[in-house]
Formats: structure tokens, sequence, C-alpha cells
């Protein structure tokens, strides 16, 4: 059974644990910038959303790289990126439409959120239960990817967008 | 059914795959002109620097990939296509019948009319063949005259620093990356990259080259430059001329429609050769575009196996590094009409960010500097998502991208009844 993090945000305190131990981890350094989650701050609301790649089917930073530098991980489902095959050309960045790929200045690669090789290390620092490590069917993520899968249609639940005027080429012209 | 794609670049390769995933038994034959391993031009720059060698440039790593696939790569050259007969003549001589046939030849870079074009020393920065005679004469010192600072020239520009070489770039127009940039941007990247020590002249236009060791390049400024290596990277245009006759639509690119399929029956065209449909805009145009690139090709390999997928349009977008200085462009980057804007400038940091609304949508945006989160500016464009009291939010901090988008598709402010 393929494993996913599930984020509540009503829980997340915005302590910033997972982002310390995500660049400790990963990077080898106590710095939310080079954290592959991000919590999120709405102050007017009091609330906090942690937020990372929901390793989405459509996988668009996959299907962008022109040199093969993003892999399945067939272990944990995650998409990674491999240091020595990634140019650092950028496109993945601009292609996944959640924002969670990163280019990292210091390294010349981007970086992105990989399950930690299937034991992710935020999890397993949030201390109020905010992010888990638990079974896809448990995460909320159908909704999150149905999302992802829809685009470039139009969203769910929102109002439908003023028509626009399509210049559709017709094979009988 | 033998499926024929003409163009060993990211599109046909892609297509490719689809197709042997999608139509299990069929024949696929990739034809593509270089005498390369299908690679990324998109590489090219890393391969200048000697960050990877040619087969990091490739689309495909693995040993075997495409015999792997039953996916043949044959090195030709199209001559013709008899859409009636539903063949194609090579330049090889043969002709080889298809069912199915799929345009991805992408487009080639055009030589600026200027005399002394041709000169030896003169190099396109296109294929991998003129990376290599561009390595050749790059050398630390060498002088350099880049022609051209949109995308490709931009993208290279990097590289031809980095090698250590005496650069100029000369840019016809008032700003570097014109069809990306605004003038506030298009300037800060100008003056980033001559704080760098690269000599950059805009709005300057070079009129002749005269041949020799060096060359000398004289400039509508009355001025001329000694150089070892000129690079024309004035333009790119895609590759139809091979179709006159074949009875195939073509405008600037190939016609196609939402099937991506063109004005003959079973020939498809994908990538940066076809006039597809624009996500912003509702008209049909050439991206040249890496995702679109990938997009294209799936989705024509879908319609190829009669599996009818829909084209929706692709969104237009690009991303550079000049020197260490990111900048990316969105969409409906330069605004629509009755729309607002916001505007975010920090001149002494290089940092820049607008955003076009139209209603309370975002439709575009142009960046300097952003490398966090800059993938969600899609996200918020092509979900369509109405901001509602975001837009106010963002007018005021447009950095708040991040949070506009959370704000809005997960359970948090309004979506959890909170605001």
């Amino acid at each position: 059974m393929l494993r996913a993090l599930k984020l509540e945000p009503e829980k997340c305190t915005g302590c910033l644990q997972c982002e310390m131990a995500c660049s400790y981890e990963n990077e080898g350094v106590f710095n939310p910038a080079k954290s592959r989650i991000k919590v999120f701050t709405f102050h007017q609301e009091g609330r906090f959303a942690p937020y990372t790649c929901t390793q989405c089917e459509e996988a668009w930073c996959l299907h962008s790289c022109p040199v093969e530098a993003i892999v399945i991980n067939a272990d944990t489902g995650a998409k990674e990126v491999l240091d020595n095959v990634c140019v650092g050309c950028k496109v993945c960045t601009i292609a996944c439409p959640f924002g969670t790929v990163n280019y990292n200045q210091d390294s010349g690669k981007v970086m992105k959120c990989d399950l930690c090789g299937g034991d992710p290390w935020c999890a397993k620092a949030c201390p109020t239960g905010a992010i888990t490590y638990v079974d896809v069917d448990n995460t909320g993520l159908d909704r999150m990817r149905a999302w992802a899968q829809q685009s470039p249609a139009r969203p769910a639940s929102h109002v439908e967008p003023r028509p626009k005027e399509i210049a559709t080429y017709s094979r009988a012209q | 059914m033998h499926h024929i794609i003409i163009g060993a670049g990211p599109t046909g390769v892609v297509a490719a795959e689809t197709l042997r995933k999608l139509d299990a038994g069929s024949r696929i034959t990739i034809i593509g002109d270089e005498p390369e391993a299908p690679y990324s031009r998109m590489a090219i720059p890393y391969l200048l620097i000697d960050q990877i060698d040619a087969s990091g440039t490739h689309l495909r790593k693995g040993d075997g990939h495409y015999a792997n696939h039953n996916i043949e790569v044959r090195q030709d050259r199209v001559t013709r296509v008899q859409s009636e007969r539903k063949s194609v003549s090579l330049q090889s001589g043969a002709d080889v019948s298809y069912d199915k046939l799929l345009i991805a030849t992408g487009s080639r870079s055009v030589s600026p009319p200027v005399p002394g074009i041709d000169s030896p020393g003169v190099h396109a920065c296109w294929t991998l063949q003129d990376a290599r005679d561009i390595m050749q004469r790059a050398q630390a010192g060498a002088r350099v005259v880049l022609m051209g600072a949109g995308f490709i020239g931009s993208i290279i520009l990097e590289a031809l620093a980095t090698r250590g070489t005496d650069l100029t770039v000369v840019e016809m127009e008032d700003r570097m990356v014109p069809r990306m940039m605004n003038a506030v941007a298009g300037g800060l990247i100008k003056a980033w990259c001559e704080n760098k020590g690269v000599k950059v002249l805009t709005s300057t236009q070079v009129e002749v080259i005269d041949a020799g060791q060096p060359l000398t390049v004289r400039l509508n400024n009355g001025n001329a430059l000694a150089a070892d290596l000129v690079i024309a990277a004035t333009g790119v245009q895609p590759n139809v001329d091979f179709l006159e006759g074949s009875g195939i639509r073509t405008d600037y690119g190939v016609l196609v429609d939402t099937q991506l399929a063109t004005s003959a029956t079973d020939v498809y065209a994908a990538g940066d050769v076809a006039q597809g449909l624009d996500f912003s805009t509702g008209q049909y145009t050439v991206q040249a575009i890496q995702p679109t690139a990938a997009d294209h090709g799936r989705i024509v390999a879908s319609n190829m196996a009669g599996r009818t997928q829909t084209h929706r349009g692709n969104l237009n977008m690009n991303v550079l590094d000049t020197l260490g200085l990111v900048s990316s462009s969105f969409g409906a980057w330069m605004g629509v009409e009755g729309g607002d804007s916001a505007e975010l400038l920090d001149a002494a940091r290089f940092r820049y960010l607008n955003l076009q609304f139209e209603d309370d949508r975002l439709v575009g945006a142009s960046s300097l500097g952003l490398t966090e989160h800059v993938g969600v500016i899609r996200g918020l464009i092509q979900t369509r998502v109405r901001l509602r009291e975001w837009k106010q939010k963002l007018m005021q901090d447009p950095t708040r991208i991040m949070e506009a988008y959370l704000a809005n598709t997960l359970a948090i402010g309004h979506n959890a009844g909170v605001v």
C-alpha cells in the first residue's frame, strides 16, 4: 500500500519544526529556506498551512524535464530529482502548478519533496499531528489530485469563468 | 499500424513512448536528421560550460532505451509528404508508408539578413554541432559578439561569460528578452549583466560582418567590434518548408485543431512546429517551449492511438537564468484590456514581481529574483480560480501568491468558513 503525507492545516501551530527537520535531513542545515515543506501563515485568520508536493499523478515536473532528471521511486511513489542528471534549467519549477519544486541557487539544482525515501522527517518532527504519513486512501489526496488533473480545465466549486472567444481552426476551412 | 514521427526532439520522443503504451502492437518509427541520439537543446548551455557531456543532453539516458521500447530511431531527412498516398520520401531515396503521421520537426535558427553572416567564425547556437563549434572558439579571453538577447541569446549568455570570454551582446530592441519581460524587468536584466562585466548594447544592430581573423562586426551606431567568434541568436522559425505542395495547411507553423490534427487525414502536428491553442489568448500560435512540447507529445499520441483527447490550450511561460538572476513570465504578462495589475519593484536587489488580473483572476505575471514556489503562478492562472478578497491582498503584496492559492483551494480561510 502506497503511503502519502497527510497535511491538516487545522492542527498546525506554525512551529516550523517540519521545516527545520526537512532542511537538516536533506540539506544538512537548519534553514527553513532550504526546506521542501513550507508552512504558510495566515495572520488575520490565525491559521497556518503546511504544504509540500502531493506526488501528484500528473507529475507535471517529471513530464516537463528535458533531460529525464525526475523519476518515480517505485517503492514510495515519490517523484525524485536525480541531482547528477539535473542541469538546473528550472523548467519544472514553472511547470509544477502547485509551486512545490524550487530552485536551489547554492547547488544549481532543483529540489522537491522525495518523502525521505519512505520515512519523512517532517511527519516525525511534527508535534501536533498536522503532518502524518499514512495510507494513501486516508489523505484526502484524491481531492488534491483531482484538482491537479482538471487543470487546465475549470476548477471545481468555483464560478464559471466568463466565456472566452476561441478562434477554432476547422479542417473544412 | 505504422506510426511515423518526423522529428527526434522532446515532442517526438514523448509521443513515441506514449504511443508504445497505448498502441502496444504498433510499429513506431522516429525519423530525425541530426547525427545524434535524441537530445534536448535546452541542455546545450550546460554542455557549453562542461557541466555535462553530450550524453547529459540526451532525452533518455538508459542504454538501448528506444530498442527496448521497440521504437525505431532512423537518421534521415523527410523531403516530402504524400498525404494522399500516405507516404513520406526520404533524402536517402526510399519512400516509407505510414498509417498515422506526426510532424514534430520543431524549429531551426534563422540567419539574420546581414552581409557576411556566412563568414567562418559565425555560428548559430541551436544544434549539438553548433555547440561543439562554439566551444572550440569560445576559449577564455576570446572576443565574442552575441547577436540577439532574446530567450535563446540570454540563456547562452551565461555559458559564454562563464567560459571567460570577452562578451558583447548586441540586441536590436530596446531591452533584453523583449518578448518575455517589460521595460522595467528587461532593463534590470541588462543592468545585472553589465554589473557582471558583460557589455550589452540594446537598440543596436549589426550591419555588416567582415570576414577575417579577427572578424569585424560593424554596428549601426558607427562602431566596429573585433571578434574571434560571432554567435547569431536572432530567432528561430518552424520547420515547415518540406510540407510545400503536400496539401497540409500551414501558416507560421502547421495548422492544427484541438486534437492536434492537421488538414490532411491521419496527419498530426505537435510541439514547436505546431500552431496550437494558447490558453491565455484563445488564439492558435507557435509557443516553442518545453512544457508545451511535452504536453503536445502526450496528447497527440493519444489521438493517434484512437483515444480522443482534446487539447485545451497551453499556457505560454518561460524561465531564464542570466548570470544568476532568475526571471520568469507567464500567460498575459503584459496585461489584458480592462484588467488590473500589481507591481513590486526593488531595483537595488534586482527583485521584481508583476501580476496581471482580469476581474479577480490572475491571468499573467512576470518576475525577477523569484525562485520559491514560482510554479503556483501557473496553478493560479490555469485553474482560473477566483481570488475574491485575495485579489486585494495581492494588489497590496504580490509576493503572497502561494497564500492566495492555498486560501482558495485548501480548507483554510473562506473554504473552512472562517472568513
